[in-house]
């Protein structure tokens, strides 16, 4: 395999869109070549020798070419889109798009992504070692195809609407996954190593998402249907599995109605029926007598006290962040 | 203006009767002329087809639904825009293009003329504002009346008079070229959440069959010597075994004789037959009634149909068929659309996957092909895709390899997945006819427009007419791959539209001067029509009777035909 190092020379003024960083687009081609090849800044265009320095070679096919990217890439997009084969390693943060409408070969990244990494992929293996944001290995904006094969693996957290419209392949996260995991997915495996926030699986017809660390808050359309022992990674290990999303269409398979299937990892065998719910991230805040006695003086100076100028006089003068909801059942409270 | 002659092509044109003729073809001041001076531009044409510009009769290319469609489907564009050059604007979009790939990807193929084939009266503006947004084409819009409050109440009355004073009115008022009918009475059925699904189910609360509905606008069009015929889409569209709802419905129209100073000779257009033509009483035995469909047609000459061929893309339906598309997406689960257009009709929208890997789908494509194939006069069946319903108007080109090679058809038919039960259901599989460039130019060209009242001005060559006239890279006598056909169709290599040349080489060279075609059909003064019109606005519409007509600015370069009667 012959490598092919792109080395960033300045960090773009926008941002920039290097959807020929792809070992399909370099190989065969002369570091000549490939530094001729057009990236776009906002509407002008540009070639990649404007901005990364081109050395090594790259070898005659797709997977005998390896690309590596070094040096600041945290605002260049659609590094490995639509590659087939071979490998594309960013020694950095990289952002939007990685890896999009990826259908084979291997991309690592060292550091962080942006959000649409890996979305509509088809097959072949995405790993990014630091966090990710929203939307990876999603459908496009509209679409109801999203990710269909491969393997995305991010060691650490991601954002929201992660594999949404998945129905196939596999999302692995090290850490927690923020809300709207898997919305519609139609097939596919997640799993969630930490926490999942919440409104997990909402309009999954089918698939399998295990969180080990427990969903924050289930929805009220996943039911609790039994406990049982998977053998996962090579050990037993013991799920809660609720059924959803009641509230969609539901195939059947030899007269079995197939549900979307959440896995929640308990500690020891246990036959509970109460999911596992993780603690709350945020503590619930009160104000303590002092304060409530100041908040009720200066709420009978406030006209029609709002929502909004409340929590905005209790966050400048008591430095507390409280909840728009919890502010309103304050203020209805203190007026009785 | 600038004059042209076409030296030495080989000319197909129905209207004047040239099969195949090496010929010159002479243009001034954007008319066909029989001679020109020797200041004329020539254009060599030799070993070329020389034909004239295309007339679509039916796709869905303006207007809020074909919006709505765009507006939801981004991954309907995701990698197809093109950037502007120096005569074309950004366009992209695959089966809703945007308007201006509209007109690019039309004139590109050698259509000049089309016609919008449904405009809900109430959002007539904006099928306005985007036709005026689509360049170099010629285009109309047909209003839809087959769900529409003030005709059913006449209708039910048997007001022919009044039926007639508000045809009229609202053509003028929308700028609208015909009468479109769809799901009649079952579009103002969904507001019920029912359905008409056969031509004699009554209508909720207002008591009137869609065979009445049909009739009556029948009757007023053809007293009212409209330049086309009413133009229908019937109930029960693409349900198995509907083509005996299909055939009821052609029945209305037998033995009534056309009246109109048009050349006009059907009193009946129904569009897009393929949705219509099917057998069995469930998609397992789905079969094709295209043969029971094409027997009757060929039997009855006072009406014309289109095919609405399955082009095998995936694509977006939408229609004003609104019980259809909620019916589509129980089926297929993908996104669906619905609007409710008040007193008129209603809509939705579904995308669509056409697999050929999925029997029906693949039947579909064969129904389409059977209609073409078993049509006696090629003068009235005309070549659409219902665009973008069955597939987008830019596979047209394919759609002629399938119809001119039979070796084309064979290769698809035996590679289908589920080959064998499509080749028992259809009987495309015995059909070995190869339709000609000759009659191509009946089902493209003379018939549609002879269909729509326009054939003195548009989908022919003789002299007075307008100069659109195509030439095609391709001689018939030659062809040895039925590739060719799709190629050569695909990219006309000079288009001139009322004798600007807008495609020079295969690429746009002008914008041309596009018009608006819409109809003045002058009946006298009706107090009660216009009494009832504002009482309606009064109770019922949301919008002020002022803020319905389509005002004259909406309309940039109207070209209107006038009816006296």
């Amino acid at each position: 395999m012959d490598t092919v190092k792109l080395t960033a020379k300045v960090v773009p003024e926008l941002y920039l869109e290097a959807e020929h960083i792809s070992p399909d687009v370099f190989a065969g081609k002369s570091t000549q070549e490939i530094g001729d090849l057009s990236v776009h800044m906002g509407n002008q265009t540009y070639k990649i020798a404007d901005y990364f320095t081109v050395e090594g070679k790259a070898g005659a096919t797709a997977a005998d070419t390896k690309i590596v990217v070094a040096g600041d890439v945290s605002k260049v997009k659609y590094i490995g889109m639509k590659m087939t084969a071979g490998e594309v390693e960013v020694l950095g943060n990289a952002d939007m798009y990685v890896g999009a409408w990826m259908a084979g070969g291997k991309i690592l990244v060292k550091g962080n992504v942006d959000s649409f990494a890996g979305i509509a992929m088809t097959g072949g293996e995405l790993i990014i070692e630091g966090n990710a944001k929203n939307y990876i290995g999603a459908a496009y904006r509209g679409d109801w195809r999203g990710m269909q094969g491969g393997k995305i693996v991010v060691k650490g957290n991601v954002g929201s609407d992660v594999g949404s419209n998945i129905n196939g392949g596999t999302i692995d996260i090290g850490g927690n996954a923020d809300v709207h995991l898997a919305t519609h997915a139609d097939g596919g495996t997640i799993i969630v190593r930490g926490v999942a926030k919440g409104r997990v699986g909402g309009q999954m017809v089918k698939g399998d998402i295990y969180c080990l660390g427990g969903v924050e808050r289930m929805m009220p359309s996943y039911k609790f249907d039994h406990t049982e022992e998977v053998e996962f990674e090579g050990k037993k290990m013991n799920f809660q599995v609720y059924f959803g999303d009641l509230g969609e269409r539901h195939g059947k398979k030899k007269g079995e109605i197939i549900y979307g299937k959440i896995y929640l990892g308990t500690a020891e065998k246990s036959d509970a029926t109460e999911p596992k719910v993780a603690a709350p991230s945020e503590k619930k805040v009160r104000l303590n007598d002092l304060q409530t006695n100041q908040l009720v003086s200066a709420l009978k100076e406030m006209k029609e006290p709002s929502v909004q100028e409340v929590r905005t006089y209790i966050f400048d003068n008591f430095n507390i962040d409280m909840k728009p909801s919890q502010v309103s059942r304050l203020i209805s409270t203190l007026k009785r | 203006m600038s004059e042209y002659i076409i030296k030495n092509g080989t000319v197909y044109d129905p209207k004047t009767e040239v099969k195949g003729e090496v010929k010159d073809i002479c243009i001034k001041d954007g008319k066909i002329v029989d001679k020109v001076s020797s200041k004329a531009k020539s254009i060599d044409a030799k070993g070329k087809t020389v034909m004239a510009g295309a007339v679509e009769i039916h796709a869905h290319v303006a207007g809020p639904k074909v919006n709505e469609g765009r507006n939801y489907r981004p991954e309907d564009k995701l990698f197809s825009y093109q950037p502007g050059g120096k005569n074309t604007r950004m366009a992209g979009g695959f089966s809703i293009p945007t308007t201006f790939k509209t007109g690019y990807e039309y004139a590109k193929m050698g259509y000049t003329t089309v016609m919008e084939a449904a405009m809900p009266p109430l959002y007539a503006r904006h099928v306005h504002e985007e036709i005026k947004d689509t360049p170099i084409i010629d285009e109309g819009a047909f209003p839809v009346f087959g769900n529409n409050w003030f005709v059913f109440e006449y209708l039910k009355n048997n007001e022919m008079d009044n039926v007639m004073a508000y045809i009229s009115w609202l053509l003028k008022t929308t700028k609208g070229y015909a009468i479109k009918i769809v799901n009649p009475g079952g579009s103002e059925a969904w507001g019920w959440g029912e359905n008409c699904t056969t031509i004699h189910d009554p209508v909720p609360y207002f008591d009137i069959t869609p065979a009445e509905i049909m009739k009556g606008l029948l009757t007023a069009n053809e007293k009212m010597g409209l330049p086309h015929s009413i133009h229908v889409h019937t109930n029960n569209l693409g349900n198995p075994g509907n083509y005996t709802d299909t055939l009821d419905t052609f029945k209305l129209a037998q033995g009534v004789k056309p009246n109109n100073k048009f050349g006009r000779d059907q009193v009946f257009h129904h569009t897009h037959v393929q949705f219509h033509s099917y057998g069995g009483d469930s998609w397992l035995n789905f079969e094709s009634k295209a043969k029971e469909i094409m027997d009757y047609v060929n039997a009855n000459k006072n009406m014309t149909i289109d095919l609405g061929c399955v082009t095998l893309d995936e694509t977006t339906t939408m229609t004003a068929d609104g019980p259809f598309e909620h019916h589509l997406t129980t089926l297929n689960h993908l996104k669906w659309a619905n609007v409710d257009v008040e007193l008129e009709t209603s809509s939705g929208i579904v995308p669509y996957v056409y697999d050929p890997n999925v029997k029906v789908c693949a039947i579909q494509w064969a129904i389409g092909l059977e209609l073409a194939l078993y049509t006696k006069d090629p003068m009235r069946s005309f070549i659409t895709t219902d665009h973008p319903n069955a597939g987008p108007f830019t596979r047209y080109p394919r759609i002629f390899k399938w119809l001119m090679s039979d070796k084309s058809r064979q290769e698809m038919l035996k590679g289908f997945k589920y080959s064998d039960k499509v080749i028992a259901a259809t009987n495309l599989a015995s059909l070995d006819r190869e339709i000609t460039f000759y009659e191509l130019a009946q089902m493209t060209r003379a018939g549609p427009a002879k269909s729509l009242g326009l054939t003195n001005m548009f989908g022919g060559l003789a002299p007075g007419m307008e100069a659109d006239v195509v030439i095609y890279d391709i001689n018939e006598a030659k062809i040895k791959d039925p590739e060719e056909i799709e190629k050569a169709f695909s990219a006309a290599t000079h288009v001139f539209k009322s004798g600007t040349l807008v495609v020079d080489n295969g690429e746009i060279v002008s914008n041309g001067n596009k018009r608006t075609l819409w109809v003045d059909a002058k009946v006298p003064t009706n107090a009660q029509v216009e009494r009832d019109v504002q009482m309606k606005f009064l109770k019922y519409y949301s919008v002020n009777l002022n803020n319905y007509e389509v005002s004259d600015h909406y309309v940039a370069n109207p070209y209107v035909i006038e009816v006296e009667n």
